[in-house]
């Protein structure tokens, strides 16, 4: 029988954790494109389409991601496309970031004063100019602690992809621990890679807060 | 696209879906007591408590904080009995979501307590009121009610994270839909249905938090 030694456990998932940060990257980059093409539809006052955005935030954030995860998995598969677990759990975590951002955005740009809209539109700036050059660029500043802070849960998030078989740092941590029959190590470490993962980053966002409200 | 949805093969099993979602209103319910139980000590001994007590009341919330839940229940269910403490599948759950709520609700009725202008414990103290009555009526019923919206979004929150219990198998709402997929395969069918209930009980508990909150704090 092969034996796990200390090193080889940690090393093992090390080897994983490198798919969690890659699912994470990817899922906040996608999620943040997403969730701005969102944001501009969100406010940009046309009832349709804040109408479509309102129902697609209550639905990422009113179901589990869990349920999405498979929603993914499975609906995709009905169209007779073969889904594998890494296109399900990218799919999925882009869409349930997209909504969360889109969310905290949304109230950075609604606490931008009423009088930089009219002012920018009495200039006569498009819709998108006035996001661009009036709007965002203030709300951007307010933006990035909260952010960072949601990047925590992006990187939380990407954990339940073990479920539907994609082999990140928590399914290795399974795979690890039914080989090796030492739960109790096997995930201390997994835990421990996960807090060294997300604590800078609460970190991150706890200081940059501390900044903003001094800017102010 | 070629296939038909096929919901009328779901009915067979209303009774399996039914209980899990009961189960799932259960878990939550006891473990937001619970929850916010630990998160009013986790926060006072954090504000009032001795250093050390502070520092252990940190250590946690940010442990708890950083790591997934899934890792955390994995932990306890599968990490613990190695260290001599054994649990069924019900429990550990409970016992997850309470210890991950209590992080969380620490955090937030904290910064309710900090909220609390300090001229009010003075008025407090000087009125000979203890320091238990102090905490009770003055701080502790104000820190309430400004983080009371914030409390709840955790609260759906961690509804909505307690679907992860099915993987150490507590039979909830997912596992119950887990269980109807493995039988008829209908996969895409069971877990809309399942989502759009989860969806439901979230628009629920936020209504009803939010009308229990005006009859709580209705006096001002």
């Amino acid at each position: 029988m092969l034996q796990f030694s200390f090193w080889d456990i940690l090393s093992n998932l090390l080897i994983a954790t490198q798919w969690t940060i890659v699912l994470s990257l990817i899922a906040f980059v996608c999620g943040g494109v997403v969730g701005l093409i969102l944001l501009f539809m969100r406010v940009s006052g046309v009832t349709p389409l804040e109408w479509f955005t309102k129902g697609y935030i209550e639905f990422f954030q009113g179901t589990p991601l869990l349920m999405q995860l498979f929603l993914f998995f499975f609906g995709i598969a009905l169209f007779g496309v073969e889904v594998s677990p890494w296109m399900a759990a990218t799919l999925a975590l882009t869409f349930w970031t997209s909504a969360f951002l889109t969310e905290i955005w949304r109230g950075c740009v609604d606490s931008i004063p009423k009088g930089q809209w009219e002012a920018s539109s009495s200039l006569a700036l498009t819709y998108i100019e006035q996001m661009r050059y009036v709007i965002l660029p203030q709300a951007s500043r307010i933006a990035v602690a909260p952010t960072v802070g949601f990047s925590v849960q992006v990187v939380k998030g990407t954990a339940l992809a073990s479920i539907i078989g994609f082999v990140e740092l928590t399914k290795a941590g399974t795979m690890l621990n039914n080989a090796t029959f030492r739960p109790f190590l096997v995930y201390s470490l997994v835990a421990l890679i996960y807090f060294c993962l997300c604590y800078p980053l609460s970190w991150g966002a706890k200081k940059l807060e501390g900044r903003l409200n001094v800017a102010r | 696209m070629t296939y038909k949805l096929q919901f009328a093969e779901l009915l067979p099993y209303w009774d399996v879906l039914l209980q899990g979602l009961i189960f799932t209103i259960i878990l939550t319910l006891v473990s937001t007591a619970a929850g916010i139980a630990v998160g009013t000590a986790g926060a006072s001994l954090r504000t009032f408590g001795p250093k050390w007590a502070g520092a252990i009341v940190t250590t946690y919330v940010e442990l708890i904080r950083n790591t997934p839940f899934i890792v955390q229940l994995f932990f306890i269910f599968f990490g613990l009995p190695a260290a001599g403490v054994m649990l069924s599948e019900t429990t550990a759950a409970f016992l997850a979501m309470t210890i991950n709520l209590g992080a969380y609700s620490t955090e937030i009725i904290r910064a309710g307590i900090q909220a609390v202008p300090k001229g009010h414990v003075d008025a407090g103290v000087s009125l000979a009121m203890t320091k238990w009555e102090v905490l009770r009526h003055i701080i502790l019923n104000q820190a309430f009610r400004k983080i009371y919206p914030a409390l709840s979004s955790q609260i759906i929150i961690v509804m909505l994270g307690s679907a992860v219990v099915s993987q150490i198998s507590a039979q909830d709402l997912t596992y119950a839909a887990n269980f109807v997929a493995s039988r008829n395969f209908r996969n895409f069918e069971v877990y809309l249905l399942a989502a759009l209930a989860y969806l439901l009980l979230a628009m629920l508990t936020r209504s009803l938090l939010r009308g229990l909150g005006r009859v709580i704090f209705k006096a001002k």
